[in-house]
């Protein structure tokens, strides 16, 4: 390479710089077709989701969002390291649903940003007159936020599982807590993702997509955990407060992970669903999964070009 | 792969009896044309159609009956390798304004398949060539209409593609961001080799840009043939000559001495520099040797004598005046 550059430009003493002309350049290198075009759309949006390759503006919150999911994990580490416990103040399983608040803030301020951006200045016709259809840039886009998500959710569990390590607690008894904690988190990110797309998509505005999947999220939480209150207040046992919990995506991980990843309930009376209902649970969950992806796809038929 | 924009012979788009129904509107009807290598003008009104025979090349919209290839590939099937070696500018905006024209146009590129490298090379290339420098560093959304168009170009261009479809790209532009947008449009054929399907409503663009006009209005081809056949049956000549002491006013004097050799000319009011300019229908060789002939006698010296050719809009007219007259028909 060194001696090809010498012989073709034998010349280029230090202050003799002059521009040349050089005409057009066909490209007759490689073209990677559709599956690289997916790869380089998700790695392009899992780093936007980050607020990576954009302004410093935008990595403000994703990255603060970050924090704040770590800062509690480390806290928790440091107090369980100086008083010598002999477990963590809180489970693996139990830090996302405690943590719902930011994970739900995060997946609204980054769905939107996401897909609402293509859709507001118009710039999917550009994708899909290129090789890639629109399953995927739908399947990158999915697959992208829910990495963000699981990114965002996984990590102060791996703060929780190092600190544990590092305070000598049980190793066997960490790591399966670990291990089912990541499993849950990463449940939690395919629903979260799926369901934030499918709101943020149906908008172009940014703003609407932002409130909408917040709405979405709390407005079915609250309902939600109101109803089952009621129901555990009024003793129609762990049957109706289980079924009601199928209505929002965050009881719908907390069922899913206390009938089968040893978590503790959080429901009202501590009971999660038994181990049907669990099924149930899964199910519901893996429909609301693929239903996402089937409307995104739906969608982007439609809005092609 | 191989480049078939070198042979002359070879057809860039075919379409047979191309129809495209909707619910409630016919956007083609059994449109038959063939398009070859070059820059070629697709003329409609808004609603013609032209649009809907992009989308349907492109390979995204499925043809109601009959059939087209692009690249001597069928868009009914081969969609997506037909897009691989096709570029693509919408009409609408299409730039995000948040982010650099460089690296929108990377990210283009690597849709299109170029591995990063590359895609960073073919980037610098080709936002130079549609004539974007420093500017290509900042957010676009501080661009003006003419350089978005220009980056707009450039996405279309990136992965070097072997035909493109322009789809109004002069739209917005002012008279010399119009030139502009139209003299890179020349060049992408002359000077990079890609053969170009520019779509437009006006028509006097395309008689400067273009080897071959199609004319579509409600879905039927009205016609389609060279630019030069539209505008070759007859020429006119503008004359310009300089004034001298013996003849103050250079151009009266012309226009009295062709005046007598039984030539008539007009004012080429209307035209830039009107009053210094006379038209005159050249009807051969020797109208050339007769204006040369009277200038060298007058003692002037000529400014400028140039062919002005007939506006395609004129046939553009006249054809639409006799289907509307043959078919009565209303779009």
């Amino acid at each position: 390479m060194t001696a090809e550059q010498s012989l073709r430009t034998p010349a280029t003493a230090p202050g003799d710089t002059r521009i040349h002309n050089i005409g057009y350049r066909s490209y007759d290198g490689p073209r990677l077709g559709r599956g690289y075009a997916r790869l380089s759309l998700y790695s392009q949006s899992l780093r936007g989701s980050y607020g990576l390759g954009r302004s410093v503006k935008s990595k403000v919150l994703p990255m603060l969002l970050f924090v704040v999911m770590c800062v509690p994990a480390a806290i928790m580490v440091a107090v369980a390291v100086a008083t010598k416990a002999n477990d963590l103040p809180l489970d693996y399983t139990r830090y996302a649903i405690v943590m719902q608040a930011v994970i739900s803030l995060y997946v609204a301020s980054q769905a939107p940003q996401s897909v609402s951006r293509d859709l507001r200045f118009k710039t999917v016709p550009l994708y899909f007159s290129r090789p890639i259809e629109t399953t995927d840039y739908v399947r990158a886009k999915f697959a992208a936020l829910a990495s963000a998500l699981f990114i965002l959710t996984a990590a102060p569990l791996l703060v929780l599982y190092i600190g544990a390590l590092l305070a000598k607690l049980d190793f066997s008894d960490q790591t399966k807590g670990f291990a089912q904690g990541l499993v849950s988190v990463a449940l939690l990110s395919l629903l979260f993702a799926g369901i934030g797309l499918v709101i943020a998509s149906v908008t172009p505005r940014r703003g609407f997509g932002i409130a909408a999947v917040i709405a979405v999220l709390t407005i079915s939480y609250g309902a939600v955990s109101t109803l089952q209150a009621i129901a555990d207040a009024q003793n129609s046992g762990g049957d109706a407060i289980a079924w009601i919990g199928l209505f929002s995506p965050i009881t719908l991980i907390d069922g899913v992970q206390s009938a089968f990843l040893g978590a503790s309930s959080a429901f009202p009376g501590g009971v999660g669903p038994s181990n049907a209902e669990g099924v149930v649970y899964v199910l519901v969950s893996l429909g609301l999964i693929v239903a996402g992806y089937g409307l995104l796809v739906r969608r982007y038929k439609k809005v092609g070009l | 792969m191989v480049r078939v924009t070198s042979v002359c012979a070879v057809t860039v788009i075919a379409t047979e009896s191309l129809s495209k129904r909707f619910p409630r509107v016919t956007a083609l009807d059994r449109l038959s044309v063939d398009v070859g290598p070059g820059v070629t003008g697709l003329v409609g009104a808004n609603g013609a159609g032209k649009s809907t025979l992009i989308k349907i090349l492109l390979g995204l919209s499925p043809a109601t009956e009959g059939r087209a290839e692009v690249l001597g590939l069928d868009v009914a099937t081969e969609g997506a390798a037909i897009r691989e070696r096709v570029g693509y500018m919408p009409e609408h905006d299409c730039l995000p304004p948040d982010v650099s024209a460089t690296e929108f146009v990377v990210h283009m590129a690597r849709m299109s398949g170029l591995p990063p490298t590359a895609a960073r090379e073919r980037t610098a290339d080709t936002l130079r060539h549609v004539g974007l420098y420093e500017e290509r560093y900042r957010p676009i959304g501080g661009y003006s209409t003419g350089m978005k168009q220009r980056v707009k170009l450039a996405q279309a261009l990136v992965h070097d593609p072997q035909l493109v479809f322009l789809d109004e790209p002069t739209n917005g532009l002012d008279p010399v961001g119009r030139d502009e947008m139209l003299g890179l449009i020349r060049r992408i054929h002359t000077d990079f080799g890609i053969s170009v399907l520019v779509t437009s409503h006006l028509l006097g663009e395309l008689e400067r840009t273009c080897d071959h006009v199609v004319v579509v209005d409600g879905g039927t081809l009205l016609r389609s043939s060279s630019t030069t056949d539209f505008t070759q049956t007859t020429t006119t000549l503008a004359i310009e000559v300089t004034d001298t002491d013996e003849h103050p006013d250079g151009t009266r004097a012309v226009r009295e001495a062709l005046h007598a050799r039984g030539v008539g000319v007009e004012d080429g009011s209307g035209l830039p520099g009107a009053g210094h300019v006379l038209l005159l229908t050249a009807q051969g060789e020797e109208t050339y040797d007769l204006v040369r002939d009277v200038i060298a006698d007058l003692g002037l010296g000529l400014v400028r004598m140039e062919q002005r050719r007939h506006h395609i809009s004129e046939v553009f007219r006249n054809s639409d005046e006799e289907r509307k007259e043959t078919a009565g028909h209303d779009s």
